[in-house]
């Protein structure tokens, strides 16, 4: 079986899965049937990519990072800008897809989680356009340290639930997003942020983030006249990374590498390099947990990486050897972040900025008249009170 | 049939309905939860439903939550929760339940946790995020260890789902009163009558039905039982006692109260 081929009957290999509550289950079954009629729906295409391209500014560019390439001494560097779309991440393609196939089955209210806030912006913006009320769950923790993010949410009419339970963080998110949904699953529609959650969440995101890789396929053959030679993207849930592998799945010579959160000595959010096996929040992937099976506390800075799990289809790439995962501390991703400031004029993300670390490092083994690719998943503005304490 | 199944449909030919209240294992210590165990076996109880402490509740409410996690600063492993059984034993004889979520039991490996349940005395084990497709060779391997798996059903079940569940479900079909996590604030409305009363016709009579999520009255308890419901579950209401610091004696007498609600 080709690896693209995946999901088969809910699972990446022995990955993924439905893992849930009882009560989820007609939902998710709905969910399941509704995606794959309109998955096959001209109408529906079509609505979406006309919302993709002029209201969400797709396709993002892919630029050549020439001073990136030189100062990284090897392959040549190009960064598909995410950053550049409408709500300053590459969310906002899984949100508009799912906010539409939310309204096409009738559901009247959008619920979802954010780490960062990013997720919670890109859905705070669509349930705003399609006029649909929209609650937001984030942890405690990542509300102080996004806070620009917050008042934007609440600017676009949502309204922001502080979870404070647990880490206070994006796993403690998910699971209030969980039990509002347990709740309300006739009129609502969870709009999960990554490649995680129960089947078939983690193939319906990846296939509305898959348009960042596509659009990195066609862009660079028509620059460099061939496929990449190496992808490299930042793993957290995976929902960026994924939408950057997918259409290269079944191409054996691109490599691939997702950079985790390598954190600091108190802690990282290493799920794939670090973690076991395990269930949470619907999949069975891998998991940062002690070995009697409570997950553990994760740290990093970049809120949206922090998080104990990730997207099933990663744990596939990692058992069959499809991807290399490895790791950025967050003095390697304030490290990236300046570079790239400082070379490009480009802020990124704190999540992104660990990509750019990992790919700096690879493209330098690389020859010349390779080609790296990174995906620059989001812009940093949310990030710069962070950084600016770090570097102070 | 199961065992537990037998001791529900002999509860219900003698005495009305069974009366099911749970506890967080090692709420508020491991210590002290022996004690309120031994209350709810004086009060009553016909089965016992014992929480496993976890990281990430996801079906539970505010309260149940709360619980899990004052007892995970002394029960954060199965090993623990079955040392705490152990003790229980030397001196209970009601049939136990655990309520786990799926991640500590992969974990410890679902043959030893079951080899475990059988040797220290586990009647039935409900695991809440484990559903049947991919629960399908836990829940065989447990019939073989003689260990009932009761199933989650909820009104909004298709009567397809519903024929599944029930095939697979041993010990009884546990009945989501409403939509939801687990909580005592809402009380019994017609949703859950209706659905008791339908869901007892399509399940086949060896298979009783027992209903939780929500019942916090001995009230309560009668009109699930009076619409047909063969057993009750109490939980956060008496988790939420327990957490107010309420005496093993003022437990006792709650569940005594609770369980009147089950005597048609």
């Amino acid at each position: 079986m080709k690896l693209s081929q995946y999901p088969e009957a809910g699972k990446f290999g022995t990955f993924g899965g439905r893992y849930v509550p009882e009560i989820l289950h007609p939902a998710l079954e709905e969910l399941e049937n509704a995606y794959e009629e309109y998955k096959e729906d001209r109408d529906f295409e079509e609505e979406l990519r006309t919302y993709n391209r002029d209201y969400g500014g797709r396709p993002s560019p892919l630029y050549y990072a020439e001073r990136l390439t030189e100062v990284a001494g090897g392959a040549k560097i190009y960064l598909k800008r995410e950053d550049l779309i409408h709500g300053g991440a590459h969310k906002f393609n899984n949100v508009m897809g799912q906010a539409l196939l939310a309204k096409k089955i009738g559901k009247e209210r959008l619920i979802c989680e954010t780490g960062a806030g990013q997720h919670g912006v890109a859905t705070s913006l669509a349930g705003a356009v399609l006029d649909l009320k929209t609650e937001v769950y984030m942890g405690k923790v990542d509300v102080e340290r996004q806070k620009p993010n917050v008042f934007r949410m609440e600017l676009l009419g949502a309204t922001v639930n502080v979870v404070d339970s647990g880490s206070a963080t994006l796993k403690d998110a998910i699971n209030e997003a969980l039990r509002d949904w347990s709740g309300n699953v006739s009129n609502t529609h969870y709009l999960i942020g990554s490649v995680v959650g129960p089947h078939p969440y983690p193939m319906i995101v990846r296939d509305f983030q898959r348009v960042i890789g596509d659009e990195i396929k066609n862009q660079l053959k028509k620059k460099e006249g061939e496929l990449p030679d190496h992808l490299v993207a930042c793993v957290g849930g995976g929902s960026n990374a994924m939408g950057t592998f997918y259409p290269f799945a079944d191409d054996k010579t691109v490599d691939l590498t997702g950079v985790e959160a390598g954190g600091n000595d108190e802690g990282n959010a290493a799920s794939l390099s670090e973690g076991t096996e395990g269930v949470l929040h619907g999949a069975r992937s891998y998991l940062l947990q002690d070995d009697g099976g409570q997950i553990t506390e994760t740290h990093s800075i970049s809120a949206g990486l922090d998080y104990p799990g990730v997207g099933p289809e990663h744990a596939l790439y990692k058992e069959v050897d499809r991807a290399n995962y490895v790791q950025a501390s967050d003095e390697e991703a304030l490290i990236g972040f300046r570079r790239l400031a400082e070379t490009e004029g480009i802020i990124p993300a704190l999540e992104p900025a660990h990509a750019i670390h990992a790919g700096m490092d690879i493209a330098s083994t690389m020859k010349p008249e390779e080609t790296l690719v990174i995906t620059l998943s989001g812009r940093g503005d949310k990030d710069l009170d962070t950084v600016r304490e770090r570097l102070s | 049939m199961n065992e537990i199944a037998t001791r529900i449909k002999e509860i219900n030919r003698k005495d009305g309905g069974a009366f099911i209240p749970y506890l967080m294992a090692g709420d508020p210590t491991l210590e002290r939860s022996l004690d309120y165990i031994r209350a709810l076996a004086a009060g009553g109880a016909d089965l016992i439903e014992l929480g496993v402490p976890f990281s990430d509740p996801v079906a539970d409410g505010p309260t149940i939550q709360a619980a899990g996690t004052r007892a995970l600063k002394t029960t954060d492993r199965l090993e623990v929760v079955f040392e705490l059984v152990e003790k229980v034993r030397e001196e209970i004889e009601v049939p136990l339940v655990l309520m786990s979520y799926y991640n500590p039991v992969l974990q410890l490996g679902e043959t030893k946790f079951l080899e475990k349940c059988r040797e220290k005395g586990i009647d039935g084990v409900i695991l809440p995020d484990l559903p049947p497709e991919d629960g399908n060779e836990f829940i065989q391997s447990a019939v073989e260890a003689s260990v009932a798996t009761p199933l989650l059903a909820t009104p909004g079940t298709d009567k397809k789902r519903l024929t599944e569940l029930a095939e697979k479900a041993t010990g009884f079909l546990y009945l989501v009163s409403r939509p939801g996590t687990t909580g005592a604030k809402s009380g019994i409305g017609k949703i859950t009558t209706e659905a008791i009363k339908s869901i007892k016709t399509r399940v086949p009579d060896e298979l009783p039905v027992c209903v939780g999520f929500g019942l916090s009255t001995p009230k309560g308890v009668e009109r699930v039982i009076r619409a047909g419901a063969d057993g009750a579950i109490v939980g956060s209401a008496i988790v939420s006692r327990v957490g107010n610091g309420d005496k093993p004696e003022e437990i006792e007498r709650f569940v005594a109260e609770l369980n009147e609600g089950t005597k048609l």
